[in-house]
């Protein structure tokens, strides 16, 4: 018995860490300048995709869509444990929302095909939806169990989890395939492992190893992908041709939902009043708010 | 063939039969935008022996409650409870659905909007209608969908133009809940529930739910208190500050993680949203997460020793300070008043 997970991540900009050297002189943060990491709760589902591995055997395979450098967090994932790594990748995804995003993933997943569970963090911390998850889930046409704290127990074909809902928890049991969306707090990410980081730093998806030929006439791309291929080290490379996508359902020209307008949030000035730290200064604020009706 | 309208509809959540707060939050705003869209407002509930929940959304506004009752949708259950949504919003397509951003509006929501390809913004904190230019084309009466985004570093204006059915999941306690002085005299349609294999793929085995005492969005004083508290024992002068000036406590973010007190009296974008007359905030730095939750409180009070603490731009009135020295000062001011 073992079972075979395709888990979702993203990389996304770090955007709870908002430093001094992010912000403008208005008060506002350059995103632009925010670093790019590893979403927490993707990490988490990977390390419950690793935890069924361990135990079952099967196979982990990563996927993101994202630009070129999103490839950094695959290498992350080898660098933990997972087998085989897929980066989504085109310019025609650019400005998807989560409906876009969760056709291009879905599609991915079905390409990729063979598995019993596709795993994901709950949301990416850049925008906070919780929604590519379900979506894909709806796409896929299996059940979605979201919010997941623990997976209970793994059968031939149902695994039973606990969630967390409004006020507590419930366990629920499902069918296989499912798709799991994970909780942070969750579950604590392995490390990376010495040997995985010194195979797999060499890693590289395709656009990286077109890079290398650039300008190199005794390398030819076939060659060194399969090369790469043999040992390990490619990341899977795949465009909307690759996976046979109709354009009018991705990136911009597939997302219902479009930003009208951003107004930052500037963190400075405000208008308060200063009261004295004194004895005097705090009786007189709370005979204001006695005033007021606010108080007493 | 289906007519095309422009109904608000708001999905009803309830919990062993009792609807939650942000249920009826979202019938108030929902009213409005109907009035707007000069169409109806409609409640769709799911649920068991849920005749009586329907008639309460009249006071509300509802003009038509569609109804699934049925024993085996006593518990929200992801499978049925879109496979239906989604059935009947394809058929009736409405012009603007809510949620709202609970742990059941976030797992329902998506998969709803993903079958019936609408446009769907998560965790809006307002809504609003209005005519927009969007890409030299004019559009009427569009749903602006209003929401932090970047971790709340900005804030976004979502827009749908081009679907028929506008989605948005709502924070709770963003919206005021409204009674009608005389509730309308809706309707209740009541639709059969037929079983699909699909609805038994996933099954409930035990479910445990608290009802959680603490309600700080009711509270009209809430002491709270931050990681500048420094220890448990600290924070106990908040509960003191509370209980003289009959308020209630709760905490930011970092006083949760920190164990000075529990995930239920936390304030701001992951906890709850208040909007009570009087916020006292000690020791709290006041990051955008947790203004999020408080900044619309009447009167603000910050004391923080930090004079550039981003608290104190949100406050109306400000104390620089060490919060060990001012809060047993405003405790004693206060009693001396009383007598």
């Amino acid at each position: 018995m073992s079972f075979n997970s395709i888990v979702m991540v993203k990389q996304v900009p770090d955007t709870a860490n908002i430093s001094g050297q992010v912000m403008k002189e208005d008060g506002t943060v350059n995103r632009a300048k925010l670093p790019a990491i590893f979403n927490h709760e993707d990490r988490a589902a990977l390390e419950l995709a690793l935890q069924i591995k361990d135990k079952f055997g099967g196979k982990v395979t990563v996927i993101t869509m994202g630009p070129p450098r999103a490839s950094d967090i695959l290498r992350e994932c080898l660098y933990m444990g997972a087998d085989e790594a897929y980066l989504i990748s085109d310019r025609k995804f650019a400005g998807a929302d989560t409906l876009a995003t969760s056709y291009v993933l879905s599609e991915a997943i079905k390409y990729i095909g063979n598995y019993d569970f596709v795993f994901a963090g709950r949301q990416a911390i850049d925008g906070d939806t919780a929604q590519v998850g379900p979506q894909t889930a709806e796409k896929l046409v299996i059940p979605q169990i979201t919010y997941v704290e623990e997976i209970v127990k793994v059968q031939k074909d149902k695994v039973t989890l606990k969630r967390k809902i409004d006020g507590g928890f419930e366990v629920l049991e499902s069918t296989l395939p499912c798709l799991v969306t994970v909780l942070k707090d969750a579950l604590f990410p392995r490390p990376f492992k010495a040997r995985r980081v010194m195979a797999y730093k060499n890693a590289k998806t395709l656009l990286e190893l077109e890079k290398m030929t650039e300008g190199n006439s005794l390398l030819y791309i076939d060659q060194l992908k399969d090369e790469y291929l043999h040992k390990g080290w490619y990341i899977h490379t795949l465009t909307m041709d690759d996976l046979k996508l109709d354009e009018s359902r991705c990136g911009v020209h597939g997302s219902p939902t479009k930003v009208h307008k951003v107004e930052s949030v500037v963190l400075t000035g405000g208008n308060h009043v200063m009261v004295p730290p004194t004895k005097e200064g705090i009786s007189n604020l709370i005979d204001h708010l006695m005033e007021d009706h606010i108080l007493g | 063939m289906n007519k095309i309208n422009n109904d608000v509809w708001v999905f009803i959540e309830q919990r062993d039969g009792t609807p939650a707060d942000v249920s009826f939050e979202l019938l108030s705003k929902g009213r409005k935008i109907a009035d707007n869209l000069k169409s109806e407002l409609k409640a769709v509930i799911l649920g068991d022996k849920v005749q009586v929940l329907a008639t309460q959304t009249f006071q509300f506004g509802v003009n038509e409650a569609i109804v699934y009752d049925h024993k085996d949708l006593a518990h929200y259950m992801t499978l049925p409870y879109s496979r239906l949504l989604s059935k009947l919003v394809s058929d009736e397509k409405p012009r603007v659905m809510l949620y709202g951003a609970t742990v059941i509006g976030r797992d329902l929501a998506p998969r709803v909007a993903s079958f019936t390809k609408s446009g769907l913004t998560a965790d809006c904190t307002d809504l609003q209608v209005s005519d927009v230019n969007y890409l030299r084309k004019d559009y009427k009466n569009l749903l602006l969908q209003i929401r932090p985004a970047f971790g709340g570093n900005i804030i976004a204006t979502i827009i749908s133009p081009d679907v028929q059915t506008q989605m948005a999941t709502v924070r709770e306690g963003v919206m005021r809940m409204e009674k009608l002085d005389k509730p309308i005299e809706g309707r209740i349609r009541n639709i059969e529930y037929v079983a699909d294999p699909i609805d038994s793929l996933v099954k409930l085995i035990e479910q445990h739910r608290k009802e959680n005492k603490v309600n700080l969005k009711a509270a009209p004083i809430i002491v709270a208190g931050g990681y500048g508290m420094k220890t448990k024992e600290n924070f106990a002068l908040i509960q003191e500050l509370a209980n003289v000036i009959g308020g209630e406590v709760a905490g930011s973010r970092a006083a949760v993680d920190a164990g000075f007190i529990p995930s239920e009296r936390q304030v701001g974008q992951t906890g709850v949203t208040v909007r009570p007359k009087l916020y006292i905030a000690c020791g709290i730095s006041g990051a955008i997460q947790h203004r999020a939750g408080m900044q619309e409180a009447n009167k603000i009070i910050a004391i923080n020793s930090d004079p550039d603490a981003p608290i104190f731009g949100v406050a109306h009135y400000g104390i620089v300070g060490d919060v060990m020295e001012i809060i047993p000062r405003f405790i004693n001011e206060f009693k001396l008043k009383l007598r």
